[in-house]
C-alpha cells in the first residue's frame, strides 16, 4: 500500500533510529497510565537493578492502541485495559507472556485473574496490574442540598434519570467519554444484561443517554477529576480511582467539598489494566524483571496506597492501608461483587453499533 | 578547482536552493497526504496497520482493496457528521470575525505608533505565543469556572447571586479561539498597515473627507490583502480545531476535529477518519480559492490604476 519511495525513506529513518538505540541493553521503555504508580516505584526499581527506565504516560486506552496498531512504538511494557489487550492481541500487537519467568506470579489473586480471563481468554497475554469499577462520584453536600433525602445515592438513576439529572444540571453532571464503560452500565440500569451485545439493547441504552444529554455539562474522561474536586460538578459517572483522586484533591485543598463514590446497586462493570509486552519490544528481559518486581507484595502495596485502585495482587493485602482495603468503593463487599460483571470483547459488528450509538450521543443532532 | 565549484554552484545552485524545501514538502506534506488519500479508499481490519493495503502483489498477482465504502458510510450517516461540520464552520467563521474585529484596531494602533514603541507592542502581541497554548486554556478555565475568578469577583461585588455558567458554552469556546488566534490576525494586518502610504490620508483629509470616510474608502480597501491573509490564517486552523472545544466546550460545541478523533482512536476506523479528513480539506480549500480569487482581482485593479 505504501509507495516504494515512502517505504524506502521510512526504512532509512528507522534504520538511523535503530542504530542509535539497539546497543543500549540496560534500558526499559514503559508506557503507563498517568498517575498510576507510586512516586518512588521507578526510582526504587532503577536503584535495585541498575536498569535505566524511560517512563511515559497516556490518559486513554485509545491513544495507546493507536500507537500499538501503528507499530514500532519503541515501548517494552504497556498497560492496556483487558478488552483493548484482547483486541490488540488478536491484531498481533502483543506477545504471549512466558509465565515461568515470573517468580512472583503466585502473589497474584487467582479470583481476579480468573475474572480478567473472561475478557482476555487464556492466551497469557498479560497479568493484572490494578482493577476497578465504573460508578458514580458525587458531591455529598451539594446533592443533599438539591435533592434532600430522596437522592438515590445508590443507583445509576442519580445521573441517568432525567427527573434527578434535570435538578442537578445547574450544579453540573458529567459522563465518561468511554462507550464500553458506559453503555453496558446503562443496560444494567435498564434491568438488562450488561453484557448484552444485542443491537436493540445497545440502542435502548443510547436513548437513555440522549434523554439525559440536555442536562450534561460535558462528556469527557479526565476533566471531571479536577472539576469534581473544585466543586464545579455535582455528580459524574467516573472510574473508581479517579473519583477517589478527586476526593483526595478536595481534601488536600481544604475547600470544603466532600466527594464520595458508590457502586450502583443495579450493578456495574469491573475492568482490569494488564501489564503486557508489545510484539516488537526490544528489552524483553528487563520488561519481565519489571513485571516481576511490580508483583512483589511490598511494591504492589506501595502502589495501591498511592493510586487507590484495587491490586491484582493478593499478597499485598497485609500492607495495604486499611482505609483502602475496607472501602466498599475500592474493594467491593461480597454483596456488591455479585452485581459486578465483565464486559465482553465485542466483535466488529457490535463495535459498529456501539460506535453509531455513541457518535449520536456525543455529537448530538 | 575553486572556480569549477563556483561554476557548478552557479549552474545547479538554484536547484539546490529550490530542491531542499521541495524535498521537505514532498516528504512531510505530499507523501502523508497521498498516504491518507490511499487509506480513505481501503477497508478497516484488525491488525497492524488497522487497514487493508489499497493494492499490492499477492500469490495471485496484483490485487486491490479499493472501495468507496467509507465515503458511502459518511453519506449514509450524514446526520451524525453534519451537526459537527456545521458547528465547525459556525465557530470558525465567528472566531475569524471576532479576531478581525479586535485585531484591526490593535494592528492599526501598532502600525501608527512611533518606531521604538512599535517593537515593544509587537513583542507584547507575540508574548502569549511563547507559553504553551494548553496552559493558556487552563488559565481561561480558572477564570471562567463556576467557582472561578470572574464569578467569584462578581459574587463578592454583589452583582450576581448565583454563578453565571460560562464554561462549556459558546462564550468560553470563542474566548479560547480569540486568545489563541488573535496574533495570527494582528501580524498580517500590521504588515499591510505599516506599508500604507500616509500621504493618501493627508490628501483625502485636505480634500475634506472625514476620518470615517477615509477609513472606509482608503484604509480598509488598501489593507484588504492583510485582512484576507489574516482571515485565512485564523479560519483554516479554527475549522479543524480539536483542543479548544474539547477543553472549553460542552456537548453543544462538538466540532469535526472531535469526530475525527472518535473515528480514528475510538472506532479504530482509520479509513473513515481519513475520508473525513479529506472532506474537511475540501471544505477548507473552497474559501481559500475564493479568497485568492478576490485577492487576485484586487491586484489586477491596482495594476490598471
Amino acid at each position: 500500500m505504501k509507495s516504494l519511495k515512502l517505504s524506502l525513506v521510512s526504512a532509512a529513518l528507522l534504520g538511523l533510529y535503530g542504530a542509535q538505540t539497539a546497543h543500549a541493553s540496560g534500558e526499559l521503555n514503559i508506557y503507563n497510565w498517568s498517575d498510576y504508580i507510586a512516586e518512588d516505584t521507578i526510582a526504587n526499581f532503577e536503584a535495585e537493578t541498575g536498569i535505566k527506565v524511560v517512563y511515559d504516560v497516556y490518559d486513554s486506552n485509545e491513544v495507546l492502541e493507536a500507537k500499538m496498531l501503528a507499530g514500532s512504538s519503541g515501548y517494552d511494557l504497556v498497560v492496556p485495559t483487558a478488552d483493548f489487550l484482547a483486541r490488540g492481541f488478536e491484531s498481533g500487537a502483543y506477545q504471549k507472556l512466558d509465565l515461568s519467568r515470573l517468580a512472583n506470579l503466585g502473589n497474584q489473586s487467582k479470583a481476579v485473574a480468573a475474572q480478567a480471563e473472561q475478557t482476555v481468554g487464556d492466551d497469557n497475554s498479560g497479568v493484572v496490574y490494578m482493577w476497578g469499577t465504573t460508578g458514580v462520584a458525587y458531591n455529598v453536600d451539594k446533592v443533599a442540598a438539591i435533592l434532600g433525602d430522596d437522592a438515590p445515592t445508590d443507583s445509576w438513576s442519580l445521573v441517568l434519570d432525567p427527573q434527578y439529572a434535570s435538578q442537578l444540571a445547574d450544579c453540573g453532571i458529567a459522563i465518561l467519554d468511554a462507550p464500553t464503560d458506559v453503555l453496558p452500565n446503562v443496560m444494567a440500569y435498564l434491568g438488562k444484561d450488561g453484557r448484552s451485545t444485542d443491537a436493540a439493547d445497545l440502542q435502548a441504552a443510547g436513548e437513555v443517554l440522549n434523554a439525559v444529554r440536555p442536562h450534561l455539562r460535558y462528556i469527557h474522561s479526565s476533566q471531571s477529576i479536577n472539576d469534581m474536586a473544585n466543586g464545579d460538578l455535582c455528580a459524574a459517572i467516573m472510574w473508581s480511582g479517579d473519583a477517589f483522586q478527586a476526593a483526595y484533591r478536595a481534601e488536600e485543598a481544604e475547600n470544603g467539598q466532600v466527594i464520595d463514590y458508590y457502586i450502583p446497586n443495579e450493578g456495574t462493570n469491573m475492568w482490569f489494566d494488564m501489564m503486557a509486552l508489545p510484539v516488537d519490544a526490544k528489552n524483553i528481559d528487563n520488561a519481565y524483571k519489571f513485571i516481576d518486581y511490580m508483583m512483589r507484595a511490598d511494591v504492589a502495596a506501595n502502589n495501591v496506597n498511592y493510586v487507590w485502585y484495587a491490586s491484582g495482587n493478593d499478597a499485598a493485602n497485609d500492607m495495604i492501608d486499611p482505609e483502602i482495603l475496607e472501602h466498599p468503593g475500592i474493594y467491593p463487599t461480597a454483596e456488591a461483587q455479585k452485581n459486578l460483571f465483565v464486559v465482553p470483547v465485542y466483535d466488529a459488528k457490535t463495535d459498529r453499533v456501539i460506535n453509531r450509538v455513541w457518535s449520536r450521543f456525543s455529537a448530538g443532532n | 578547482m575553486g572556480e569549477q565549484i563556483q561554476r557548478l554552484f552557479y549552474h545547479y545552485g538554484k536547484w539546490f536552493i529550490i530542491g531542499l524545501p521541495l524535498l521537505w514538502l514532498m516528504l512531510f506534506f505530499m507523501f502523508p497526504l497521498l498516504e491518507m488519500a490511499q487509506v480513505s479508499f481501503t477497508e478497516a481490519r484488525r491488525g497492524i496497520p488497522p487497514f487493508k493495503p489499497l493494492w499490492g502483489f499477492g500469490e495471485d498477482g496484483f490485487f486491490t482493496n479499493f472501495t468507496l465504502g467509507n465515503y458511502q458510510l459518511i453519506y449514509d450517516f450524514y446526520e451524525d457528521y453534519l451537526g459537527p461540520a456545521l458547528n465547525s464552520l459556525r465557530i470558525a467563521f465567528f472566531s475569524t470575525l471576532f479576531c478581525l474585529f479586535f485585531a484591526y484596531p490593535m494592528a492599526y494602533w501598532i502600525a501608527r505608533s512611533p518606531d521604538d514603541m512599535r517593537h515593544i507592542l509587537l513583542i507584547l502581541v507575540l508574548l502569549p505565543f511563547w507559553t504553551s497554548s494548553l496552559l493558556r486554556m487552563y488559565a481561561l478555565i480558572g477564570l471562567l469556572n463556576p467557582n472561578g475568578f470572574v464569578n467569584g469577583m462578581l459574587l463578592w461585588l454583589g452583582v450576581i447571586d448565583t454563578p453565571i455558567p460560562m464554561m462549556q458554552t459558546d462564550l468560553s469556546v470563542y474566548l479560547g479561539m480569540l486568545l489563541t488566534y488573535l496574533p495570527l490576525m494582528i501580524l498580517p494586518l500590521y504588515a499591510t498597515l505599516t506599508r500604507l502610504d500616509h500621504s493618501l490620508h493627508e490628501a483625502a483629509s485636505d480634500l475634506g473627507a472625514s476620518s470615517f470616510t477615509i477609513f472606509f474608502t482608503i484604509t480598509i480597501p488598501l489593507s484588504l490583502s492583510g485582512i484576507i491573509a489574516g482571515c485565512l490564517l485564523v479560519f483554516i486552523p479554527a475549522v479543524g480545531e480539536f483542543v479548544i472545544p474539547a477543553l472549553l466546550g460542552g456537548p453543544d460545541q462538538v466540532m469535526l476535529g472531535k469526530v475525527l478523533w472518535t473515528e480514528f482512536f475510538r472506532n479504530r476506523d482509520w479509513p473513515v477518519a481519513a475520508a473525513i479528513a479529506l472532506i474537511l480539506m475540501v471544505i477548507v480549500t473552497g474559501p481559500i480559492i475564493y479568497m485568492r480569487y478576490i485577492d487576485r482581482g484586487d491586484d489586477r485593479e491596482g495594476e490598471q490604476v
